[in-house]
């Protein structure tokens, strides 16, 4: 009887439609993130685990300089794509919801939304073709003379790491600005114009902070996934331009040790998780009473 | 006067963001196999070959298995979390839900490395193209479930009550008035979960095994030989094409979707 009654609440017929799509990420996202952890602490093996408690591969990430490096480097280049994208996605986000007409709003989120389907891979590839030494924007220059020797400055370093995520996410900054800023009641900015407020001031004291839920929301979902990620270093990188990922790829797919490419996964995760917070603490007036 | 402004910048931010694209077929069709200006001739014969490439046609026909397997998979999945989400309320719906769009914002390599541990040094499964789906599905069930909470989030609760009143079970209301009013979100949510898949390469780098590598582990793999890049750009852009479409199908079904449903349309696909 009492079963019945949970089976046939609100609450229960929720968990039951919910479940197997909860299931299904229990088992292979959160179970398979806990035998990471696990991992980390287990003695390394070629391809396979000793299972034997250590805490010697957190010694040797949080020791080694050159993990430190990759990492400060991983985060700095992830904040310089972080605000380029951002930065160069606001205004487009408040030109789509301000200045275009609503019908054609939809039109202009699906341009913006295509290249983000199109093979990453090859828009990759395609920016190693444009930046490289015989690329698009060398021969181009010294076709009409403007330079004599090809610029080198262009491909396999952090600049077009940075150049190539920034265009892989512009998307992913654009579309929750976007969504912030068409909730704002228009009249609000009326009334601070009535007010006697110039645009700028209304602006800046209206339209900003309450696009800012937004703007938070942009920034995580550029920075975190941008931490880690592992085609744009590995072709456009070269060795100065290589980040965490190359190095968690090394240790599990190249030396198969997959202790320590847990605890740099953990290191990292747990770096991004804590800067994260930070960031939302620091942005929490803009976020509460939001939803 | 400020508007013009705007649509200038606008105008010159398309053009960043679709300079590669543009420059896909300019190359695929140029017949050198260096690639830059100036252009020396044009030429098909970078899609010829194409056809005779064998571990390429197989790749494509690994992609398509998986592609079509998440597609179906990944949309089952997402039809459950929207439908729990928009009609019903319970205690923890917030966290639990955030678990399942956890994805969207984890690096792939996370999720690559995983899943690889958990595979191959807890179950002891062998890697194979079944592998790759399910690291494929995990990644795409946020995406579909984002496309149809809105097509779910539109339906009037009120043809739900008036089927069960005419005497429609429970099933039956949803097969005969929920799932006709859905289903260009669910076609919609197929055709994204497809896209995401065809494209992915990271997870399927990890989980594919030897044998049965898909199409973007197989043009990564042809990086490496200079010779092959024009190539790799012929058939980059028979890929932009096919994505091109798949998503103006996705889009026109989205939309439609909505309308359907009497709903506004609120933008784009995330």
């Amino acid at each position: 009887m009492k079963q019945r009654k949970i089976l046939g609440s609100e609450a229960g017929n929720g968990y039951l439609m919910l479940s197997p799509t909860a299931i299904y990420s229990i088992a292979l996202m959160a179970a398979p993130l806990i035998a990471v952890l696990v991992f980390s602490f287990m003695t390394p093996g070629y391809l396979k685990i000793i299972w034997k408690f250590t805490l010697s591969n957190y010694t040797t990430v949080l020791g080694d300089p050159i993990y430190a490096a990759l990492m400060e480097r991983s985060l700095v280049m992830a904040a310089a794509v972080t605000a380029a994208t951002v930065l160069s996605a606001f205004p487009i986000a408040y030109f789509i919801s301000f200045h275009v007409s609503p019908e054609r709003k939809s039109l202009w989120l699906f341009l913006i939304t295509i290249p983000f389907w199109t093979s990453y891979l090859i828009r990759v590839f395609l920016w190693k073709v444009i930046l490289g030494y015989n690329g698009v924007i060398n021969s181009a220059f010294e076709a009409i003379g403007l330079i004599k020797q090809p610029m080198t400055f262009l491909l396999y370093n952090a600049n077009s790491v940075v150049i190539t995520l920034a265009h892989s996410y512009a998307p992913f900054a654009i579309l929750p600005i976007f969504v912030a800023l068409e909730k704002i009641d228009r009249s609000l900015l009326e009334a601070g114009q009535d007010l006697g407020e110039s645009q700028i001031m209304t602006f800046l004291r209206v339209t900003l902070p309450l696009a800012m839920s937004g703007v938070v929301a942009s920034v995580l979902i550029v920075f975190i996934p941008t931490v880690g990620d592992y085609v744009t270093p590995t072709l456009v990188g070269g060795s100065s331009g290589q980040m965490i990922a190359n190095i968690i790829q090394l240790q599990y797919f190249k030396l198969g040790n997959y202790p320590m490419g847990s605890a740099v996964s953990i290191t990292a995760m747990g770096i991004v998780t804590v800067l994260a917070l930070i960031f939302l603490f620091l942005n929490r007036r803009f976020l509460r009473g939001q939803k | 006067m400020k508007g013009r402004g705007f649509r200038i910048y606008a105008i010159a931010y398309l053009v960043f963001l679709y300079a590669p694209i543009v420059l896909l077929p300019i190359f695929a069709f140029n017949n050198s196999t260096i690639i830059s200006f100036p252009l020396v001739g044009f030429t098909t014969k970078w899609f010829a070959a194409l056809s005779d490439d064998t571990s390429l046609l197989l790749a494509v026909r690994h992609s398509l298995i998986v592609a079509v397997s998440v597609s179906i998979l990944a949309t089952t999945f997402g039809v459950f979390a929207a439908r729990a989400t928009t009609r019903y309320d319970f205690p923890a719906k917030g966290g639990i839900m955030g678990l399942i769009m956890l994805p969207l914002v984890l690096p792939d390599i996370i999720i690559a490395v995983a899943l690889l541990g958990a595979f191959t040094n807890i179950l002891g499964v062998s890697l194979n193209l079944f592998t790759v789906i399910l690291g494929h599905t995990l990644i795409a069930t946020p995406f579909t479930i984002a496309i149809l909470n809105a097509a779910f989030q539109s339906l009037d609760r009120s043809l739900e009550e008036a089927a069960y009143d005419l005497g429609e079970t429970k099933f039956s209301t949803f097969r005969l008035i929920i799932l006709p009013l859905v289903a260009p979100g669910i076609i919609s949510s197929m055709l994204i979960a497809f896209t995401i898949s065809l494209d992915e390469y990271i997870i399927a780098a990890f989980l594919s095994g030897a044998g049965s590598a898909t199409l973007p582990v197989y043009i990564f793999s042809q990086f490496r030989f200079p010779q092959r890049v024009p190539i790799i750009m012929a058939l980059g852009t028979i890929l932009v094409c096919l994505s091109v479409l798949l998503l103006t199908v996705a889009e026109y079904f989205r939309r439609r979707g909505i309308a359907k449903a009497g709903g506004k349309d609120t933008g784009g696909f995330l």
